[in-house]
């Protein structure tokens, strides 16, 4: 009954901040109200278009990978090459963090070790590579390089003290 | 984004020639998993439009344009509450950096923008629990604090 209830509260919020764009556009022409509604549409296609292909071939893995290949490669004995694995998988992804997060759990579920997850995270967010062919593009190799240069061993660091520290709850 | 749903649609029709209970296990399974995140995706989704909608383009390149520590504290807090798409980001921090804002605040700026993601906490939070994600992006604020200082340093 609790998700029941979560799912209401989220459609009431939905429809009053709906309501509140509406009353911005047309009545009080509102300039945030305007914003947040263009925004909105925006984002809710951004979601609409990643998310569902996303959960569908969440549900493959799940299904069709068995426990010990996944154990094998990125377990908790898995040793460092499991990093590597971990990297080049984010890295090859699209789209935005939070399409990353039930990956994370559902590798976790699946026997990845805690730590190789929370790489997989930071990798995520910080280094896919069509992310990457952007900033390069405005920012410059250079400025591009030194980032991932100092990033790198940062988000492994955050894995490892993530993967000591305590186990998802997911 | 049409590439990765192509691929994606390409390995599910493979699955089905293969085995056909099988893959209607796992889309089950998948769509199952997504109605269950939809009440926080919602709200997430409320929170990015207005956090966006407060926060346009043209108002970060005025409070992003000086180089004093309180304008870097404010690149650290923007980055990691916004949530700002890469195709609108990475522009900007190219024309901050031209108009002469430091390496420093637009990496900093950048690297919390990337790490750190206040608004969609609520979406973490449903898979690795609160205390995780908090602490996740508490480490992840302070790692990028210290590429930025880094990053300013080298470049």
């Amino acid at each position: 009954m609790k998700t029941d209830r979560k799912t209401v509260a989220s459609l009431v919020a939905t429809g009053v901040f709906l309501l509140f764009c509406a009353w911005g556009v047309w009545l009080a022409h509102n300039d945030i109200a305007r914003r947040s509604a263009v925004g909105y549409l925006g984002f809710l296609k951004e979601m609409l278009s990643v998310l569902p292909m996303m959960f569908l071939l969440i549900g493959i893995f799940d299904v069709w990978v068995p426990r010990d290949i996944v154990e094998r490669h990125v377990g908790e004995n898995a040793g460092p090459i499991a990093i590597l694995w971990m990297i080049l998988l984010a890295t090859l992804q699209a789209g935005p963090l939070y399409g990353a997060f039930p990956v994370a759990a559902t590798l976790y579920k699946k026997g990845c070790a805690a730590k190789y997850v929370f790489i997989y995270l930071g990798a995520f967010s910080v280094m896919k590579l069509p992310m990457l062919s952007f900033e390069i593009t405005f920012l410059g190799w250079k400025f591009s390089l030194v980032r991932l240069v100092f990033t790198l061993p940062v988000f492994i660091t955050i894995g490892y003290i993530m993967g000591r520290s305590q186990a998802c709850a997911a | 984004m049409l590439m990765f749903n192509l691929i994606g649609f390409c390995i599910i029709l493979a699955c089905f020639a293969l085995d056909r209970g099988k893959t209607i296990r796992s889309v089950r399974r998948g769509l199952t998993m997504f109605w269950k995140i939809v009440p926080e995706m919602s709200v997430v989704l409320i929170l990015i439009s207005v956090s966006l909608a407060i926060l346009t383009p043209e108002q970060l390149k005025q409070w992003l344009s000086t180089d004093t520590p309180a304008h870097f504290a404010t690149a650290l807090v923007v980055g990691s509450v916004a949530l700002i798409p890469g195709f609108v980001a990475f522009p900007l921090a190219g024309v901050l950096l031209k108009n002469g804002a430091s390496v420093m605040l637009v990496a900093g700026f950048l690297t919390t923008l990337l790490m750190v993601g206040v608004v969609t906490l609520p979406m973490e939070a449903k898979y690795f629990g609160w205390r995780t994600a908090l602490i996740r992006n508490g480490l992840s604020f302070v790692g990028a604090v210290a590429i930025a200082l880094a990053m300013g340093r080298v470049l």
